[in-house]
């Protein structure tokens, strides 16, 4: 009791406190809510339009090019100047920090897919095409369970990273828990503050790959006996 | 007036370059913590690395340092560092943009070393080189086209990222951007823009650079565009 009382006397400036997530645990957990949904929302988009332009960079060679090159420019981008060409457009919201986490997962994708559909080796390609497998059924029933551990290492960065990400979008105010950590460090540097967003930043990115990385051993059976 | 039109003015204004604060003093700030940051990391990185790939240890040591920088913000270090004993400034900035350059340079370091051709290192040993000078004269001339991969994507990501100093007020292009927003959106969107055009440009110039440079420090025979001549070469010869 008396460390109670003492604690109460003088609070100091804790690297971590209890007292501080129970008394905030709804800001924390909207914070966390809106990370995750911010992230979650971000890979499915990009995923989306990541894969088609991924099978259409396969299958016209010529495309191959322009497209990584494309990809690897817009990845030499800084975040904060990917928030700064959009936001005049699109405004200061939660469409604009959805935009630009797109993007960059939707770069990490591409990339990936593209690695993993070309590690498919000609002889299983020209094995199906003499099993007369069109484009399409190769494409659905070769290549692409062929090349999904590329994919999902490609789906894997682009959710850890975006998660890092996301607290980029303070800049307009939409950070999920990047909210918390600025905050906590314009709030006369309160370090728990600071340190429970940052904790809880590199959780949501541990579960959320884990979680991906347990889907991946689902849908992939026959890599079981290889590990 | 659109913010496209609104940044050209904005850049075309002499004072944004001059004044304190402006343009030239920020990418001086830029340029200088960038430097010093990429430097921190390459001393910390590149012997640790090398290490690792001559006793062929820490092959999984590199894999989760990658891994688990990619999961923590950069504001999380910004913010952190500055109210540890590094204080508050240059030191705390620089530092925190170093932990981002370590894992390239890590990596590439140690692979750098670990590909080295096994006949050339048996070779160095049959010719009775110590340790110390298998790494220095065999395998670290080898490694020199990774270091200078690694060392590209170090200074190019810290480039992009010391942007993000100007959440903690250290100054850099990102300033200019923060200031824009800061502005609100309607007055400062043409400065946000033309923040954002300095930013992205200082960094794919930096990244054309460094392409350049990595292929003068490349031996010819290294080159990729040889190898992959020489591969389609070998398969042709196979294949026929």
């Amino acid at each position: 009791m008396s460390f109670r009382l003492s604690y109460r006397a003088d609070p100091g400036n804790p690297w971590f406190s209890w007292q501080y997530v129970r008394d905030n645990s709804d800001t924390i957990l909207a914070a966390v809510r809106e990370h995750a949904s911010l992230t979650v929302r971000a890979v499915l988009i990009a995923a989306l339009i990541a894969l088609p332009l991924a099978v259409a960079a396969y299958w016209y060679r010529s495309l191959a090019g322009p497209v990584m090159a494309l990809t690897g420019v817009l990845y030499t981008v800084p975040s904060l100047a990917l928030f700064a060409f959009i936001a005049p457009y699109l405004g200061i919201g939660a469409l604009t920090a959805l935009s630009v986490v797109v993007l960059y997962a939707l770069l990490v994708i591409v990339r990936n897919a593209v690695a993993g559909l070309n590690q498919v080796p000609p002889e299983v390609r020209e094995a199906a095409e003499g099993m007369g497998y069109g484009r399409w059924d190769r494409l659905l029933r070769v290549e692409l369970p062929l090349a999904l551990p590329g994919i999902l290492t490609g789906l894997r960065l682009a959710t850890v990273s975006t998660v890092a990400l996301v607290t980029v979008g303070v800049v307009i105010g939409r950070g999920g828990l990047g909210q918390l950590i600025f905050a906590g460090f314009q709030n006369n540097f309160y370090k728990a503050q600071i340190m429970t967003g940052t904790l809880l930043c590199v959780l949501l990115a541990l579960v959320l790959d884990l979680a991906l990385a347990g889907a991946g051993r689902l849908l992939t059976p026959w890599l079981k006996r290889a590990r | 007036m659109n913010p496209v039109e609104a940044a050209l003015v904005w850049l075309n204004d002499p004072l944004n370059w001059t004044n304190p604060g402006g343009i030239l003093e920020r990418l001086g700030e830029h340029l200088s913590m960038s430097a010093a940051a990429v430097a921190l990391g390459c001393l910390i990185a590149w012997p640790i690395g090398l290490w690792l790939g001559h006793t062929n240890r820490g092959g999984g040591l590199v894999v989760l340092v990658s891994n688990v920088s990619l999961a923590v913000p950069t504001l999380a270090l910004l913010t952190i560092l500055p109210l540890t004993f590094l204080g508050f400034g240059r030191p705390s900035v620089v530092v925190a943009l170093a932990v981002f350059a370590v894992p390239p340079l890590l990596a590439n370091a140690y692979t750098g070393v670990r590909q080295a051709d096994p006949e050339a290192r048996d070779a160095a040993r049959g010719m009775g080189f110590s340790g110390w000078q298998l790494l220095r004269r065999v395998e670290l001339p080898l490694a020199v086209p990774y270091l200078a991969a690694g060392f590209r994507t170090a200074a190019v990501q810290v480039v992009a990222t010391a942007a993000l100093a100007s959440f903690v007020n250290g100054g850099g292009l990102g300033q200019i951007i923060r200031a824009g927003f800061g502005l609100d959106i309607a007055a400062g969107g043409g400065q946000i823009i033309a923040g954002g055009v300095l930013v992205a440009g200082l960094a794919i110039l930096l990244e054309l650079v460094l392409a350049r440079v990595e292929r003068l420090v490349t031996p010819h025979p290294l080159r990729a565009d040889r190898r992959r001549a020489r591969r389609r070469a070998a398969q042709a010869v196979a294949g026929g």
